[in-house]
């Protein structure tokens, strides 16, 4: 490995993948079926997992940017949902992390490390891709606060989430400089939250649309400087673009190895499957796509971790793990042949599960502009 | 002290309230095997308060002798008297072997007697022999019965041993026989620093599964509680009890005490039909010497057809129900 | 309260095979991990120290690697650690086992609780913990499935074969627990980062004035002479085929031949 894992990392690892064995992996089918796993919630939530990368003197387990990887990708070799769902806790509870204010950081990141949940709300029904698009506007109040107006879409963990980080136009005139955060706490009037929507996979994660009718904000939710919400959400997503990577490397694994045992013993014409070369040979592209994936996301967290940009790193591991994720699940599907289609064989769900990994946070169109235009412009 | 000039198989009668434990009668019957080899005495040594009138079942079910010893401080057990007692009772006969039932009480008691008699001690034997070279030899079980271990006690005297219970029959008594009667006046306190505060029955819910003729048991195969129920229906039917594998257990569907394994109850049935188990390790160490082992699974060479004497490689969803119509169609 | 918990790092695998060459158990490629029970132990002192304050030390006996059970120990909560290491000590049975952690116990000294996994899931033996508290002459209670310490004193519920039993035992007493008593937590991430840095201190048996002559092979009444896999049993399986109906009837057939229908 091009990095090497300290010994409290291992042992993080092995936490984790116990874990993840004994209570995450049995319920992913049932979170399929009925959603958000409230009970599974609080359990991860004693563990301390969702504070993982948090500093100590906020509760969390100041572990850095590797730590996070290491925790979401062993996660998602048993639920795509529940990695999602951490995901989308920390691209939100890490925008106030590294832009929040001594009260806000105080008040907010132990909130984050015990349990309570966090969603970061960029995406409107009319504006995914085009993010300096969006219409959601906060206009100053009068006795110094603010009030937010509009509406967002597709935001993972919306309808259990405690406390929102959204992006509105605080100056629409300025295009994504006129962009601004807030912290939009669960509860206050005028937040309504819609209906759950119904998606092909990732369903144990909960999405849901928010309307915004004239909420009153204190004059301290503003994060960061007026109009730099643009820059923060950017920040974030380089971040949640690593968790991508390992969590489409999990998803990989899990797929894999339920096919690897299928191979094994299922037999045609006379002996196990793995021994006909048209299988064999998927294992051996699968395999190897998984070890870059695992590669290209622990490289750039360890780039994260030693403070450097990793923006290009980032969006090439998600382009190139989100991809191929999905092609891996298909094809691992297609090694069960008829048991695949069936649920019961689970493969079906990560193909489901997997797709919206080359959609969310990035689609590969948006980062194949970022990559493109990035590499063309270097010397 | 040269081991050869310890002599006597020695039996730790296990006594409650009055009453002779059952291993204590199985194991006069192995020591009785081991005599035939070896030539010496069975001794049963009794300790309680007035326990007198047990001496006559010990020398029915085969003792040759009976150490008595009475004491007050000694009507409940406590580990520390009776490890007090039998230490000074063995340094005095010098056995060469002494046998404990690998009860609660007999592991409870037992390895401090290792310590204050300065021998060894085997847990949980499944069975005594004397080995090719005359070494007296304890078969145990380890890693839940994965590996089966002899171990010996070569130069260390006596040679003691927790002997797992309901694995031999005790011998028919004969009625009015009389051995040696050796009755020992010891001295001994109370422990003052452990206290039973109460006792009751524990609370089993429903039969026992090691007490039933016929079990149905359940596995990881079965997909839903409805179809446990059809398993319990079969079972009813053919007058028998349903059990389950851990896998059943853990998921809440059913209770800790029907559950079949290494972590649960070992079973011995005349007749066990096992639906949707694959047969691993820990299931087989806890039923694999039952009479007659039926299984139905739809992986064809799933570990439990091993030990299967009759098997149908199929889907019990379907075949379940086509048996139970079967039967009824026969009886009515 | 100070309490000692005494953990044995055994082999983490459902299925143990013979080298068929050696005769010797296959280790090769199989992780080890802190023996089940004593993880109940350990979460039982936990439980006890946080409503009543005090120190936990993790004790084990093995070769080097058995630092990794230490290890797993501290991150769940325990604040120091001490590895009995030595040649001299290898290849002990319970009896030699429970001399050199006796030992140790004194060596650490005014301990008010000693807990112990009711077994280990390798050995079997469930003999280590009474032996070793026979050793420190102190009371014991095993087959525990509840804890509380009150008034320097540790009751337990204990569920025996037919009974349940409340008892209690004055401190220092030993206690072995079963998986009943409590369900261990996971090593948080926190605790797992402060794990490395609590102590963790390595004795020799020289270390622990122990006799030469009561410690390992040589302080070993018992041994093992032989060790094999149980007969697997020939049963000559008789399939019953066709389809469901056809099944059935066969099924059927075979249970009235043994006097069920």
């Amino acid at each position: 490995m091009l990095i090497n894992f300290t010994e409290e990392q291992k042992m993080v690892r092995d936490m984790v993948r116990e874990f993840t064995k004994k209570e995450i992996e049995p319920r992913d089918k049932w979170m399929d079926e009925n959603g958000f796993d409230f009970d599974l919630h609080k359990k991860i939530s004693e563990t301390g997992l969702a504070g993982i990368h948090i500093p100590e003197e906020y509760g969390g387990g100041g572990g850095d940017a590797v730590t996070s990887a290491i925790v979401i990708h062993e996660m998602a070799k048993g639920s795509g949902s529940v990695a999602l769902a951490l995901d989308a806790h920390w691209l939100a509870a890490d925008t106030i992390l590294y832009h929040g204010s001594d009260e806000q950081k105080k008040k907010y990141l132990p909130m984050a490390a015990a349990g309570k949940i966090f969603a970061f709300g960029l995406t409107e029904p009319c504006a995914g891709s085009d993010a300096a698009g969006i219409k959601s506007n906060v206009v100053p109040a009068p006795d110094g606060g603010w009030i937010l107006n509009g509406s967002k879409a597709w935001i993972t963990n919306s309808g259990v989430a405690d406390i929102y980080t959204i992006l509105a136009k605080t100056d629409p005139s300025a295009g994504s400089k006129g962009i601004s955060a807030f912290i939009v706490p669960n509860g206050i009037k005028g937040l309504n939250i819609g209906k759950f929507e119904d998606k092909m996979g990732c369903r144990g994660s909960a999405t849901c649309e928010l309307s915004f009718d004239n909420i009153h904000l204190p004059a301290d939710a503003l994060l960061g400087p007026l109009g730099s919400g643009f820059k923060i959400a950017m920040m974030a997503l380089d971040g949640a673009r690593i968790s991508i990577g390992a969590i489409a490397a999990g998803l990989s694994e899990h797929a894999m190895t339920i096919a690897k045992n299928y191979a094994n013993e299922r037999m045609t014409f006379g002996k196990p499957i793995a021994k006909h070369q048209g299988i064999m040979f998927k294992f051996a592209d699968i395999s190897a796509e998984i070890r870059a994936m695992e590669l290209m996301t622990y490289d750039t967290a360890a780039m994260k971790a030693a403070g450097k940009r990793h923006t290009v790193e980032a969006a090439q591991t998600k382009l190139f793990s989100a991809t191929r994720c999905t092609q891996i699940c298909l094809e691992c599907q297609q090694v069960l042949g008829g048991n695949g289609y069936s649920r019961e064989y689970h493969i079906e769900r990560f193909v489901r599960d997997a797709k919206l990994l080359e959609i969310g946070e990035g689609t590969n169109e948006i980062l194949r502009m970022l990559i493109g235009s990035s590499i063309l412009a270097q010397k | 002290m040269a081991k050869e000039n310890y002599k006597g198989i020695w039996v730790f009668a296990e006594q409650h309230n009055g009453e002779l434990a059952d291993v204590s009668l199985e194991m006069i019957a192995q020591a009785k095997k081991l005599q035939a080899i070896t030539g010496e005495d069975v001794t049963a040594v009794l300790l309680g308060d007035n326990v007198a009138s047990l001496t006559d079942k010990l020398f029915a079910y085969g003792a040759d002798k009976v150490i008595l010893a009475e004491h007050k401080n000694l009507a409940n057990y406590s580990a520390r008297p009776y490890q007090k007692v039998l230490t000074e009772l063995a340094e005095k006969h010098k056995p060469s072997i002494l046998l404990y039932g690998a009860t609660s009480l007999g592991r409870d008691l037992a390895p401090r007697l290792m310590i204050s008699l300065r021998t060894g001690l085997t847990a949980d034997a499944i069975e005594l022999s004397f080995d090719e070279d005359g070494v007296f030899c304890q078969t145990t079980p380890n890693y839940g019965g994965s590996i089966l271990a002899h171990i010996v006690i070569l130069e260390h005297r006596p040679q003691m041993v927790t002997v797992r219970p309901k694995l031999f029959a005790p011998l028919e008594p004969v009625e009015g026989a009389k051995g040696e009667l050796i009755v020992e006046n010891i001295e001994v306190e109370a422990d003052d620093s452990y206290v039973v505060i109460s006792t009751s029955p524990k609370i089993t819910a429903g039969k026992p599964i090691d007490e039933a003729s016929l079990l149905v048991a359940g596995g990881r195969g079965i997909k839903s509680e409805a179809d446990l129920k059809s398993l319990e229906e079969l079972a009813e039917l053919l007058g028998g009890q349903l059990a389950v594998s851990r896998p059943l257990v853990d998921c809440g569907w059913r209770h800790h005490d029907e559950q079949i394994g290494q972590s649960g109850t070992a079973v011995k049935p005349s007749h066990i039909i096992n639906v949707g188990i694959s047969g691993s390790v820990q299931y087989l160490v806890g039923m694999q010497d039952s009479e007659c082992v039926i299984s139905i699974n739809h992986t064809n060479g799933a570990p439990i057809f091993d030990v299967s004497h009759y098997g149908a490689i199929a889907d019990y969803s379907t075949l379940i129900p086509a048996i139970t119509a079967e039967i009824k169609k026969r009886r009515a | 309260m100070k309490i000692l918990v005494f953990v044995k790092q055994v082999p983490d695998t459902d299925d143990v095979k013979l080298d068929p060459k050696t005769g010797n158990i296959m280790r090769e490629g199989v992780p080890s991990t802190i023996n089940p029970l004593d993880a109940n132990a350990i979460e039982a002192a936990i439980q006890l120290k946080e409503k009543h304050g005090g120190t936990i030390a993790a004790i084990s006996m093995g070769p080097p690697q058995a630092e990794d059970a230490l290890k797993k120990a501290l991150a769940l909560g325990c604040d120091e650690a001490y590895l009995l290491c030595d040649r001299a000590l290898g290849g002990a049975d319970t009896r030699a086992t429970a001399y050199a952690l006796a030992k140790a116990a004194e060596k650490i000294g005014d301990y008010d609780l000693l807990l112990f996994g009711r077994h280990a899931i390798d050995g079997d033996t469930a003999q280590t913990g009474p032996a070793t508290a026979s050793f420190l002459d102190v009371p014991q209670i095993t087959l525990a499935a509840s804890i509380a310490v009150e008034d320097g004193w540790v009751i337990c519920d204990r569920v025996l074969e037919n009974t349940v039993q409340k008892v209690k035992a004055k401190l220092p007493a030993a206690v072995t627990v079963t998986a009943d008593i409590n369900t261990p937590r996971y090593a948080t991430p926190l605790n797992i980062m402060k794990a490395l840095k609590k102590p963790r201190t390595i004795w020799s048996s020289a270390d622990l004035n122990c006799d030469p002559n009561q410690i390992g092979q040589i302080g070993s009444p018992s041994s093992t002479k032989k060790i094999f896999e149980p007969p697997k049993r020939n049963t000559d399986t008789k399939y019953f085929t066709g389809n469901p109906e056809d099944m059935a009837v066969a099924f059927v057939d075979m249970l009235a031949a043994e006097h069920l229908v």
